[in-house]
């Protein structure tokens, strides 16, 4: 995130999209109905169902799956057109506006209303409402980026507060809500395969001599695979090992039969994780990992900030901490590894990671530090780009609206979208073991609209099979009018119907993200 | 009774509570009022999501896949050994970009550190992600 959390409730309007907040970040959803509640804020919706937040609206817009860009874009076109941007903002802190103004007009009202099911009249409202507002903020999460168009999701949304704005303040920006607990301190500690700890450039000269000092001449500095390409090179014989830390790919991955060919395809997988998961069932050795209750160490959220994890077990039988793991396993490769804490670890992040420079347990021990925080004496940073930005001026980027790779068809009429519910998380790992989370939501269930239920004879609770060009699963038929006709949901958490098993191959072609959002299904009752 | 003050581990919004231990048993959550973003307040996860640190599955030892397909337990040493000398073999005759690793948004920011040196100051591989984009 831009800006903090609690900023959310001084925001004059607040902008959800592709975010089912009440459900994925509860509490971050409850400040968000708190701010209307309580502060008068409004709220703008656009979501294919009807999430809970929905009802707190001043605007709800409902929207064909996979088409986000091309509202955002509309919206874009609005304020142009009727000269809602803020001119000053666009002198002083950005480049580019030309090159954006002359790609947004094409989107006008009436031709996006037919791509996006969006009515003219509530794109120019939510165009007004936005860019008017003293303060907006634009709160999003893998509504927008689990697409073919995911990265020019999010630089529409970065054009959109650009244009008018509303960056660089206190209860403003662009805030992606990050889905598991640390998702943004993995990415802050570079487990990505193109930068550096702390998004340092792979090339930098400086950079690199400053990582030799610590890791030794010779690392290695180039570009690697991503996790999709990796899983590729398993599938086509190229790679050859992979050590995979408490992640569960043969669920949470696309295409499940590719994965489980390309992990078998393996001379050696390792799998470290606290439960024997679906991928673990794969490995040739299986290391038992311990819990976050077992263990110290440190979470950064989604808005920054650092904030310790402490070990309030004895780690379970023979299970370790996978700090520890790794440092066992470095040893016995014959490096030094000597960390007696976390504690110790991080002292090293600090003197590499100029964001983390200031962050030691001493200062965590009180309250989190919401980096940048690059010395000792240094109170942390609430929002991001006050008086400017970091590489200089803000950049629009040009995103031109694509069609969906699914797209309805004869064959395949419906359109399958997929994400998570309040009491599971992620591939359910954890939670399907917590009895009383799993009282409440033992089994997967696919939702449909009443009026395409009964089309097709289905029954709730009765049976339905879904069929992609891919594969097929069979589930609980679950009928509400919160969801959009022609669009069906299933929650991704169940691996007796692993929803991935219908989804291809297609993604971002600049991230890689599946899209697991739209994906075009045909549905047959089951006796 | 103890009371450890965390943050929870299930998803990015980082609130905290204090777990309440007996016996290394987790026998209660409490929030943590002054909290700056859970202000004492916690989802239906933060308050029940606990219990499966004790669940009978849980991995206890390291294991090894036998010629016939089974698993079997074996002591850490035996896992890193075996790791380490395949993980060298496979490196000298393939190559490192051969080899790669996937760290974890469910770890913490040192594991992901510690993680990432593995693979590119140990293993000499660029071949590091994780699941952020899923
Ligand atoms: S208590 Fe709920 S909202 Fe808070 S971090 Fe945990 S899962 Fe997220």
């Amino acid at each position: 995130m831009t800006n903090s959390i609690n900023e959310l409730e001084d925001s004059e309007v607040i902008f959800v999209i592709g975010s089912n907040t009440t459900e994925q970040h509860p509490i971050i959803g409850m400040r968000i109905m708190n701010a209307v509640k309580k502060k008068g804020a409004k709220l703008i919706v656009a979501d294919p169902r009807k999430i809970p937040l929905a009802e707190y609206a001043t605007v709800y817009t409902p929207i064909k799956p996979g088409t986000n860009l091309a509202f955002i874009n509309g919206i874009l076109n609005v304020i142009i057109s009727e000269n809602l941007m803020n001119q000053e903002f666009i002198k002083s802190s950005t480049e580019g506006f030309e090159e954006l103004r002359a790609s947004i007009g094409k989107y006008m009202p009436e031709a996006v209303t037919s791509i996006t099911g969006v009515p003219e009249d509530t794109i120019r409202e939510i165009a007004r409402l936005y860019a008017k507002a003293k303060t907006a903020s634009i709160v999003y999460a893998m509504g927008i980026t689990q697409h073919v168009t995911g990265t020019k999701n999010v630089g529409a949304l970065a054009n959109l507060a650009l244009l008018t704005g509303q960056v660089g303040r206190e209860a403003t920006g662009v805030n992606p809500l990050r889905g598991q607990n640390n998702v943004q301190g993995a990415c802050d500690m570079g487990a990505l395969p193109d930068v550096l700890p702390g998004y340092q450039d792979l090339d930098s000269q400086a950079a690199q001599e400053k990582f030799a000092k610590l890791w030794g001449e010779g690392f290695a500095w180039g570009e690697g695979k991503s996790l999709g390409e990796m899983i590729e090179g398993a599938y086509n014989g190229e790679m050859k090992a992979l050590f995979i830390m408490a992640e569960n790919p043969m669920l949470s991955d696309p295409n499940l039969e590719h994965v489980k060919k390309a992990l078998e395809n393996l001379e050696l997988l390792v799998v470290q994780d606290i439960f024997l998961s679906e991928t673990a069932k794969l490995a040739h050795v299986v290391l038992p990992g311990a819990s976050f209750m077992e263990k110290d160490g440190t979470f950064t959220n989604t808005e920054r900030r650092v904030q310790r994890v402490r070990k309030a077990l004895v780690p379970m039988a023979e299970s370790k901490a996978d700090w520890e793991i790794l440092c066992g396993l470095m040893k016995t490769m014959g490096y030094s590894a000597e960390y007696s804490s976390p504690a110790e670890i991080m002292e090293e992040i600090r003197a590499l990671v100029p964001s983390y420079g200031g962050i030691t347990y001493q200062r965590l021990e009180k309250e989190g530090l919401q980096w940048p925080c690059p010395d000792i004496n240094h109170p942390g940073t609430k929002f991001l780009h006050k008086g400017g930005f970091v590489r200089g001026l803000g950049r629009f980027t040009v995103n031109e609206y694509v069609e969906s790779t699914q797209q309805p068809s004869e064959e395949y009429p419906f359109i399958l979208t997929t994400g998570r519910i309040h009491h599971h998380y992620h591939t359910g790992t954890m939670t399907r073991r917590a009895w009383a989370l799993d009282r409440e939501h033992p089994e997967g269930y696919m939702e449909i609209c009443p009026q395409d239920a009964k089309k097709l004879g289905l029954r709730q609770e009765g049976m339905v099979k879904v069929s992609s060009e891919i594969g097929e699963i069979s589930i609980k038929v679950k009928i509400t009018d919160k969801i959009t006709p022609g669009v069906v949901f299933i929650p991704f958490h169940f691996g007796e119907a692993a929803v991935n098993k219908l989804i291809g191959q297609h993604h971002d072609p600049v991230v890689q993200i599946p899209e697991y959002k739209v994906c075009a299904v045909k549905l047959e009752g089951v006796r | 009774m103890r009371k450890v003050l965390t943050t929870c581990g299930y998803c990015g919004t980082g609130c905290n509570f204090y777990l309440n231990v007996e016996d290394n048993e987790i026998v209660g959550v409490t929030p943590k009022n002054d909290h700056p973003i859970s202000k004492g307040k916690l989802c239906v996860k933060g308050w029940q999501g606990h219990s499966f640190v004790h669940h009978k599955d849980r991995l206890k030892k390291p294991l090894m896949r036998q010629s016939d397909g089974s698993f079997s337990e074996v002591s850490w040493e035996t896992a890193y050994s075996y790791i380490g000398s395949k993980l060298k073999k496979i490196i000298k005759e393939k190559g490192s970009e051969a080899v790669g690793v996937l760290s974890s948004a469910r770890c913490t920011n040192e594991e992901n550190y510690l993680m990432v040196k593995f693979a590119r100051s140990v293993l000499r591989t660029n071949n590091i992600d994780h699941c952020a984009r899923l």
